[in-house]
């Protein structure tokens, strides 16, 4: 973490997400290999990195989806996640964006919204659950940030590839979570919805953490954050984007394969 | 007036439950009338044996309710709801059996007449109480739903989905099908429980019994849908919904899936329990045939044919089937097997959404044939 810091955020020292010595492998291969790596609070954080690099498999070993084989995964000060299950690790405050935009296709976009809004889980309260002024006004906050409020009454299904995404970012606000982790947030968008992604993502940070899975180095530019380089289920490098990509060893890994 | 507003939400706008309420309530008024007060001859009676046909098929239509709120809105195909079925039948037929008394074949005072035969000395400790109607009612919930809750807590917390998911209510079935046809369980065996007298003292042959059945039979059918209604459209029925479509999504919004299918799964239980037991009495007979694989997986073709996902579908589809199967089987009885499965082909290939699904489809085309260019009307004026 002694790197030069893309942004100067001197009061925001503690380390919200913390993996270290992390190994995952599948039939014998290794999807993480003793893997370390940290995110600051209310730091923004992209990590590339070639096919098969363990981008994916460490957003699940973090969203309890894939129990690491060995290695420390924290959280917010000492929390152990791997110990917990999806559920209960996105109630202590992380949400997630899959690569593939997943919403629930049948329901409106509010729907969907209102599903993801921060709020009791259970079986028996949402049987009974009422949705308050406050909430409708929160969900209407978000379908503006998001730029959906014209679709509120839409089935999801019938959305835009591009707007999918967005909707699914707008149900990781309504979660309020303290860390996002966002994988290929601008897989098969045009380049202005690419550009609003990214500026939405900034804005986002700052008031959370937000991890960042992405191919397209375009975009990561557009965020201006530090970036982690992972390959063979380690870090290779780390930096801003301008360093990592002059770092001859990432360079190697791109161009050599 | 609370129960009125109540009524009021779990309708509005929903053309299908309005229909299926009033067609339920008309035939409560109507059904009586016609068997009890008109004379036999007249064009208008209803013969008590199609009252009670009519009381067995909304029965039916109750358990497809039940698979349509498990499948059609939580995405789980269970291919063992007439396990549940037949417990509740099986509760019921236990305390009518409790009620022939003395007046079995062998007059033996206490013990019915399968564990006279048996040799048997003394009731089986599981028996006690169903000679109390209360309790066997409760029964007839109970039991379904609380192996529903086991079987269920098992099967969702390893996170069996799918078709393996299937395969294990149908195996289930078989296997209880297998446990109630030996004679050592208690149940009556192969031919188990039957020459039913009365229900609550009344006679189960006289005509006032069966229309009062069949009233109850629709009574259970609109409440089932009331319930129904209400859960689906509440905020755990969209996250039903949800599970359906996304289930992955869902855990990473941080609910419990599990927990969700686990309460879908055990209300359909006894809801599919509660039909048994109002099946029994009409039909006169309960034996482990209702546990038949086969027979779980008609209730899946019902709901299949009326179209997944309504409730009132699922009601219509299996009046329809079992309509459908009392002509067939009355003019081709080798054929039904046969028909039954090329419908379910046919509805799979060319209605998948069922019959209630693909209404709308033909409104809509209906709509764009009126708004064609060239006819007179523009298509802001279309109502």
């Amino acid at each position: 973490m002694s790197d030069v810091p893309v942004q100067a955020r001197p009061e925001l020292h503690d380390t919200i997400l913390y993996l270290d010595g992390v190994s995952v492998s599948f039939d014998g291969f290794k999807a993480l290999n003793d893997l370390s790596f940290y995110v600051e609070v209310g730091e923004l954080r992209a990590v590339i990195g070639p096919n098969g690099a363990g981008k994916t498999t460490m957003m699940d070993v973090v969203t309890g989806k894939t129990r690491p084989d060995r290695g420390q995964v924290e959280f917010n000060g000492g929390i152990d996640l791997t110990q917990l299950d999806e559920a209960a690790i996105a109630n202590l405050g992380i949400g997630r964006k899959f690569q593939k935009p997943t919403v629930f296709e049948e329901h409106t976009v509010f729907d969907n919204l209102e599903l993801a809004l921060a709020g009791a889980r259970g079986v028996f309260g949402s049987l009974f659950a009422r949705l308050g002024a406050a909430s409708r006004e929160r969900i209407d906050g978000v379908l503006e940030t998001t730029a959906l409020i014209s679709h509120r009454d839409r089935r999801a299904g019938d959305l835009s590839h591009g707007q999918k995404q967005w909707l699914e970012i707008g149900m990781l606000l309504m979660q309020d979570p303290e860390l996002l982790l966002v994988d290929e947030p601008a897989a098969g968008m045009t380049d202005e919805e690419t550009e609003q992604t990214a500026a939405l993502l900034t804005r986002i940070a700052g008031s959370r953490s937000v991890v960042v899975v992405e191919h397209d180095m375009a975009f990561v530019r557009g965020l201006g954050c530090r970036v982690t380089v992972l390959h063979e289920g380690a870090v290779l490098a780390e930096g801003t984007l301008d360093a990592v990509q002059n770092d001859a060893r990432v360079v190697e890994v791109y161009l050599g394969r | 007036m609370a129960v009125r507003s109540v009524l009021v939400d779990l309708l509005a706008g929903n053309r299908g439950g309005q229909i299926l309420l009033a067609v339920l309530l008309a035939a409560v008024v109507v059904v009586p009338i016609s068997n009890l007060l008109l004379p036999a001859d007249s064009v208008l009676h209803v013969p008590t044996y199609v009252v009670s046909l009519m009381g067995k098929y909304l029965t039916f239509a109750l358990l497809a309710l039940s698979v349509d709120l498990i499948w059609g809105y939580a995405g789980v195909l269970s291919l063992g709801h007439g396990a549940f079925f037949a417990l509740g039948g099986y509760a019921m037929g236990m305390y009518m059996m409790r009620q022939i008394g003395d007046r079995g074949v062998y007059g033996h005072p206490e013990l019915p007449d399968f564990m006279v035969f048996l040799d048997w000395k003394e009731l089986p400790w599981y028996w006690h109480g169903f000679d109390w109607f209360p309790f066997a009612m409760v029964m007839a919930l109970v039991v379904p739903g609380a192996l529903a809750l086991v079987f269920g807590w098992f099967a969702f917390r390893s996170r069996v989905t799918g078709v393996y998911l299937s395969i294990i209510t149908q195996a289930m079935t078989f296997a209880l099908m297998l446990a109630f046809f030996r004679n050592d369980m208690g149940f009556g065996g192969n031919n188990g429980l039957t020459d039913f007298k009365e229900l609550l003292g009344f006679n189960l042959q006289a005509d006032g019994t069966r229309v009062a059945l069949f009233c109850a039979s629709a009574a259970a059918v609109a409440l089932g849908y009331l319930l129904g209604r209400f859960i689906v459209r509440s905020r755990a029925g969209r996250v039903l919904v949800a599970v359906r479509d996304a289930e992955t999504r869902v855990r990473f919004l941080g609910y419990r899936v599990e927990h969700y299918k686990l309460f879908v799964f055990v209300l359909s239980a006894m809801l599919a329990g509660l039909a048994g037991a109002l099946y029994v009495p009409q039909v006169g007979i309960i034996n482990p045939s209702e546990f038949a694989p086969a027979a779980s997986i008609e209730i899946v073709v019902w709901v299949a044919v009326g179209g997944r996902g309504s409730l009132y579908g699922a009601v219509l589809g299996a009046i329809l089937v079992n309509y459908a199967k009392t002509v067939f089987t009355g003019a081709l009885p080798d054929m039904w097997l046969f028909v039954l499965g090329a419908l379910f082909i046919a509805v799979t290939l060319f209605l998948p959404k069922g019959i209630v699904g693909t209404v709308p489809v033909f409104k809509r085309a209906g709509v764009r044939w009126r708004r064609r260019p060239g006819r007179a009307r523009s298509p802001d004026s279309a109502p």
